[in-house]
């Protein structure tokens, strides 16, 4: 039985999930993590992706997030996401709605960077749509 | 005098006039609850990024360079003020104290030199501003459609912020709101967003892990990301005070209103029913004095 620790889901309009977890699955820019307890503190960027949340009781519960940051420090670990919904109020439209803007964004990058980027974010944006 | 079916008709209109203001009264009571909420649950993440920048900042600083956003463009010439403010009116003195604000920043800026470019968010500011800026203003936004503000909004307006400053349209930002001390209060607040002011935060609050942190890509990449997100989530934070701020001023407003109205309609009554009393007093005399004179 691993070590329970304090783990955030926070998005800019709320405090989405606060409570005690065994380990969770972030989408994380380099390749998806698995968190547990004691983890050597590590400050990431994630892409659009799945989170799935072991809590201490042993149950699992899973958010869409789509885009943002995670610090992870060995007794906690917040997730700062631009926008994020449960799996089961996730709306098809919304993700095909975002794919569209992350479509328009390609189209309109200024520059060769900006580009990679925005494709690459796409690309997220897709694989995640395609999942769901 | 006006006679005593004008009196009766004044007040019946003062009385569906209160009627109006103390319903929305009522109604900006709630909105206000529903915007202070808003306001309370954005608090955590935009707590956290603080820490979180502060954090990387302090790594980042050693040495490499800060992104754009960050640093500015070395110069101080032209500068971009974003004001917010509410799209509806009726709310006392709010739009117009903080227009005033940048009004009062604009002239100094003027007077200094310096290019002025004005980015206005709300329809009330927008036509205070006009007035006496319409060629300065080169952006506008309005929000009269949307219903409960989202960090999709705020984003919208860095987005465009973020675009003019990366196509070199401007040197410094700063952003006009109010900031919401409590339902009777509102302070007309400027807060600068380009070049971004280092956060400051407390020893405490900065983990003492920081140095130790590992990152994923690496520092700069995280800034270099993060620093947008910070933008728009300071305009988010704004905008979410503003909304309580109409709010506020909303409410404060129209409960004088509705007691102006109290008081106008103590004051009809009181001639209304001196005069009706004295038409009475005059059909009497009327009547003794005809009975007297057979």
């Amino acid at each position: 039985m691993a070590e329970p620790y304090k783990f955030e889901l926070v998005s800019p309009e709320r405090l989405l999930v606060s409570e005690s977890v065994e380990s969770i699955v972030i989408p994380a820019t380099e390749g998806e993590m698995t968190v547990m307890a004691n983890h050597s503190p590590v400050m990431t960027t994630i892409k659009p992706g799945i989170v799935t949340i072991k809590t201490a009781s042993g149950k699992e519960d899973r958010y869409v997030v789509y885009g943002g940051f995670a610090d992870i420090l060995p007794d906690a670990c917040t997730l700062l996401a631009e926008s994020a919904t449960h799996i089961d109020a996730l709306n098809k439209a919304d993700i095909m709605a975002r794919v569209e803007r992350a479509r328009a964004d390609v189209g309109s990058a200024p520059d060769d960077h900006a580009r990679t980027r925005a494709e690459e974010f796409l690309h997220h944006l897709s694989a995640l749509s395609d999942a769901v | 005098m006006a006679s005593l079916k004008e009196l009766r008709n004044r007040r019946d209109s003062v009385k569906a006039t209160q009627k109006i203001t103390k319903a929305m009264q009522m109604v900006a009571a709630a909105k206000l609850r529903r915007a202070q909420e808003a306001a309370e649950a954005a608090r955590p993440y935009s707590q956290r990024m603080a820490t979180v920048l502060a954090n990387i900042t302090q790594a980042v600083s050693d040495g490499s360079e800060a992104p754009a956003l960050m640093t500015g463009t070395g110069k101080d010439d032209v500068h971009l003020l974003v004001v917010a403010t509410a799209d509806r009116g009726l709310a006392g003195a709010f739009n117009s104290q903080i227009a005033r604000f940048a009004r009062e920043h604009i002239r100094k800026l003027l007077a200094q030199g310096k290019t002025v470019k004005i980015f206005t968010v709300g329809k009330k500011g927008n036509d205070i501003l006009r007035r006496e800026f319409s060629s300065l203003i080169v952006e506008r936004l309005e929000l009269r459609e949307v219903k409960q503000i989202g960090f999709s909004n705020a984003e919208q307006i860095s987005r465009r912020v973020i675009e003019m400053f990366n196509a070199g349209e401007f040197d410094v930002c700063t952003l006009f709101y109010s900031e919401f001390k409590s339902v009777i209060s509102q302070v007309p607040t400027a807060q600068q967003l380009i070049p971004a002011s280092a956060p400051v935060v407390d020893a405490s609050a900065t983990s003492e892990n920081g140095a130790l942190y590992e990152y994923e890509p690496g520092p700069e990449e995280i800034l270099n990301d993060l620093i947008p997100r910070n933008l728009t989530v300071q305009i988010f934070r704004a905008l979410l005070e503003n909304v309580a701020g109409e709010m506020g001023a909303k409410m404060s407003a129209m409960d004088n209103a509705t007691r102006n109205a109290g008081d106008m309609i103590n004051r009809l009554n009181i001639s209304y029913n001196r005069q009706r009393q004295a038409q009475i007093t005059k059909e009497l005399i009327e009547i003794i004095s005809g009975a007297e004179a057979l």
